[in-house]
C-alpha cells in the first residue's frame, strides 16, 4: 500500500515535470532576457553612476566623449596618430586663429576649469575652449613643447622648470579639510600626526587624545584629485591604509557624519554641519586661512604659461578672464578659494 | 494575394531586424570587453591578474591582482544566497499554496514594490541604517562591510527568487494535489514532498536567478561595502568586481583603464558562467 502511494507520488512528480517541461521550454526562449537583465544593470548602475559624479563637469562635448570613448580611441589610433602629425606640423597657431584656447594638465582641477571654460564661452561666443585632462606634469610638458596654450598644474612649479622658461600664475588655492565626527574630542592635530593615522602607526584616538576607540581611516578612490592631493601635501602617497575607499566627497562627509570613530578628507568647500574640520597645526581650515597661506594642508592650482611668449589672442582673453575678480565666484562655485 | 504576402514578408523581415538588434548587441558588448579586456591580461600576466592579492593601481609601482575582487564577489554572492534563498523559497510556498487571498495580495504586492526599488535606494538606507546598525550591534569599529553588503544583496534578490519560484509552483496541476491529500498526506506534507520537488527545476532556475542577480549588482554594494581592496573578511571593508570597476572608472587612464576592462571581462565570464549553469537546469529538466 504504502510503496503504491509512493509510486504514484512518484507518477505524479513525472507528469508534473512534463507540464513543467512544458513551462521550462517556454521561458527558455526568453533566457538573453534574464541574461541581459543582469548585464543592463550593471552597465546602468555604472553608466548612473558616472553621470552623477560628472554632472559638474562643463568640459566640451567633443572633449568628454573623447576622453570617455576608449574603444573609439583604439579603433581610431592610426587616424588619431595621422591628425597628430598634422597638427604637430602645423603647430598650436593654426588652430588659435580660429579662435580657440587649449588647455592641457592637471584632473584635481578638472571642476574649476570646466566651469571657468563654460563661462568664457558664455562671455565670448565664437570661442571655444578644450581641456585635456593629463595630470600636472603631461601639462606642464606640454606648454614646453608648444602644444597647448595654457598649462594647468595642481603643484607648484619646480626650480629646474622655472630655468626651462616656463611661468605660473597661481589662480586658485584648493583646502582639503580633515573632517572627523563633531562627538569627536580631537579638534586639533599636525600634518605629522595625520599623516602617522593615515598610514597605520597610530590606529587609537586615546593616542591622540581622543576616547579609547579605534580610529577608521576614511578616504577617497584611487585616481581621485582629492585624494592626490591629500597624499602628496602629507607625504603618504602610496602609504595609506583605508578602512573605506568612497567615491565621492558627499559619500565621506556622510560616512564620517555616522560614525564616532572617523576621520576623512574633503574638499572645504563641501564641508558642513554634520562633521567637524579639525584644525592643523593650531590653524582652522577657512577660506581666509587657505588664502593667507597658514593652513597647511592646501595646494595651488596653477596656471602655466612661457615665459616671454606671446599668447594668442584667445588665450591672452582667456587668461585675463580667469585671472580677474570676475572669475572669482566661479572659482568658488567650483570649491576653490580664488586668489583675488 | 500577392500583395498581402508582400505586406507579410514586410512585416517579417522588420522583426527580423528587430530581433538582430538584440543578438548584435550581445555580439558587441562580447566582442567589446575581450578586445578591451585582453591587452592588460597580457600585459600583467594571467596569473598575477588572477591571483595576485595586491591592488594598487595609482601606486608608483602599481600592482593589479584581483583575487580580493573575485573572492569577495564569490563570498558576497553566497552569504546573499544563503540567506535569501530559504527566505524567499519559504514566502513562495506560502504565497502560491498557504496564504489566503488577502495575505496573499498584500504580500505579492509587496514584493513586486521590492522588485521596483532603484538599487541605489537600497545602497542609501543600507548606508543610513544597517552600517551604523552593524556597527553597534557587532561592536566593531566600522559597520561598512562584507556582512552589510550581504544583508542588501540578500534583500535585493528575494524578488526575483519569490515570483520565479511562485510561477513554478503554480504550474504543478492541481490533481496532484488533490491526490496526495486524498491518500491521507497532510496539505504541509503535500506542498514540500509532491509540489515541490514538481517544480525543483523552477525553484532552481529562480536560485541561479538570484545568483546573477547578486553578482552583478554594482550601487548598492558600493554604498554599504567600504570599498577598500582587502581579501574578504566578514566585518572588513571588502571591494567587489563591479564595484572595483564602477568606483575607479571615472578618473582612470592607462593601463588602470585598461585593467578595469579586464575586470569587467571576468564578471562578463562569471555571469556566462552563470547563464550556462540556468540552461542546465531547465534543459535537465526537460530531459527528465
Amino acid at each position: 500500500m504504502c510503496r503504491r502511494r509512493e509510486k504514484r507520488e512518484r507518477e505524479g512528480a513525472g507528469e508534473a515535470l512534463k507540464v513543467q517541461e512544458q513551462m521550462a521550454s517556454g521561458k527558455e526562449k526568453s533566457l538573453p532576457l534574464t541574461f541581459f537583465e543582469t548585464l543592463h544593470q550593471f552597465y546602468m548602475d555604472t553608466i548612473t553612476d558616472l553621470m552623477f559624479r560628472n554632472q559638474y563637469i562643463t568640459v566640451p562635448k567633443r572633449e568628454r566623449k573623447a576622453k570617455e570613448n576608449f574603444k573609439m580611441k583604439k579603433i581610431l589610433t592610426l587616424a588619431l596618430a595621422a591628425v597628430l602629425a598634422v597638427s604637430v606640423l602645423a603647430g598650436c597657431s593654426s588652430q588659435q586663429k580660429g579662435g580657440n584656447v587649449s588647455t592641457d594638465g592637471s584632473t584635481s582641477m578638472e571642476e574649476v576649469i570646466g566651469v571657468l571654460g563654460e563661462a568664457f564661452q558664455e562671455k565670448y561666443s565664437g570661442l571655444t575652449f578644450t581641456y585635456n585632462p593629463t595630470g600636472s606634469g603631461s601639462g606642464i610638458q606640454a606648454v614646453k613643447e608648444g602644444r597647448c596654450d595654457i598649462g594647468l598644474s595642481s603643484r607648484s612649479l619646480k626650480e629646474e622648470e622655472k630655468a626651462d622658461g616656463l611661468k605660473e600664475t597661481v589662480l586658485a588655492s584648493d583646502g582639503i579639510a580633515v573632517i572627523v565626527n563633531p562627538k569627536n574630542k580631537v579638534s586639533d592635530l599636525d600634518v605629522e600626526t595625520i599623516a602617522k593615522i593615515y598610514t597605520g602607526e597610530i590606529t587609537n584616538w586615546s593616542e591622540v587624545g581622543g576616547n579609547d576607540a579605534e580610529i577608521v581611516v576614511i578616504g577617497r578612490e584611487a585616481g581621485s584629485g582629492t585624494r592626490d592631493g591629500f597624499e602628496s601635501i602629507t607625504g603618504t602617497e602610496d602609504a595609506c591604509k583605508y578602512r573605506q575607499e568612497l567615491t565621492s566627497t558627499g559619500d565621506v562627509i556622510t560616512t564620517v557624519s555616522q560614525n564616532p570613530d572617523a576621520i576623512g578628507y574633503a574638499s572645504l568647500a563641501a564641508v558642513n554641519d554634520g562633521v567637524k574640520a579639525l584644525s592643523v597645526g593650531g590653524v582652522s581650515p577657512s577660506e581666509a586661512t587657505v588664502k593667507d597661506g597658514s593652513y597647511s594642508i592646501q595646494r595651488p592650482f596653477v596656471l602655466v604659461t612661457k615665459e616671454g611668449a606671446e599668447l594668442s589672442d584667445a588665450a591672452q582673453k582667456f587668461f585675463d578672464f580667469v585671472t580677474s575678480d570676475e572669475a572669482a565666484p566661479f572659482i568658488s562655485q567650483a570649491g576653490a578659494v580664488p586668489v583675488n | 494575394m500577392r500583395k498581402q504576402k508582400a505586406f507579410e514578408d514586410f512585416v517579417h523581415g522588420i522583426f527580423l531586424i528587430l530581433g538582430l538588434v538584440t543578438v548584435g548587441c550581445v555580439l558587441l558588448i562580447t566582442l567589446y570587453l575581450v578586445i578591451a579586456g585582453i591587452p592588460a591580461i597580457r600585459k600583467i600576466g594571467i596569473l598575477d591578474f588572477l591571483c595576485g592579492t595586491k591592488w594598487a593601481s595609482t601606486a608608483k609601482e602599481p600592482s593589479y591582482g584581483i583575487l580580493p575582487f573575485i573572492l569577495t564577489s564569490v563570498y558576497g554572492t553566497a552569504g546573499a544566497i544563503l540567506i535569501g534563498v530559504p527566505i524567499g523559497f519559504l514566502t513562495s510556498v506560502y504565497l502560491a499554496k498557504l496564504a489566503p487571498a488577502k495575505i496573499r495580495t498584500v504580500v505579492s504586492g509587496a514584493v513586486s514594490l521590492l522588485a521596483g526599488i532603484p538599487s541605489v535606494v537600497y545602497g542609501l538606507i543600507g548606508m543610513m541604517v544597517l552600517v551604523p546598525g552593524i556597527r553597534g550591534l557587532f561592536r566593531v569599529p566600522d559597520g561598512a562591510s562584507l556582512l552589510a553588503a550581504i544583508i542588501v544583496l540578500a534583500i535585493m534578490i528575494l524578488p526575483s527568487i519569490i515570483n520565479v519560484s511562485i510561477t513554478a509552483l503554480e504550474a504543478v496541476p492541481k490533481e496532484y494535489e488533490d491526490a496526495s491529500l486524498a491518500l491521507g498526506a497532510t496539505p504541509v506534507e503535500t506542498y514540500f514532498k509532491v509540489s515541490v520537488p514538481a517544480a525543483k527545476s523552477g525553484i532552481a532556475a529562480a536560485v541561479v536567478l538570484g545568483v546573477g542577480r547578486a553578482i552583478g549588482e554594482a550601487m548598492a554594494v558600493m554604498m554599504v561595502s567600504g570599498n577598500a581592496p582587502n581579501l574578504p573578511k566578514l566585518f572588513g571593508s571588502v571591494r567587489f568586481l563591479t564595484t572595483a570597476v564602477a568606483s575607479e572608472m571615472s578618473y582612470s587612464g592607462g593601463l588602470q583603464r585598461q585593467a578595469l576592462f579586464s575586470i569587467a571581462l571576468v564578471l562578463f565570464l562569471f555571469i556566462m558562467l552563470i547563464n550556462a549553469a540556468l540552461n542546465f537546469f531547465l534543459k535537465r529538466s526537460k530531459e527528465e
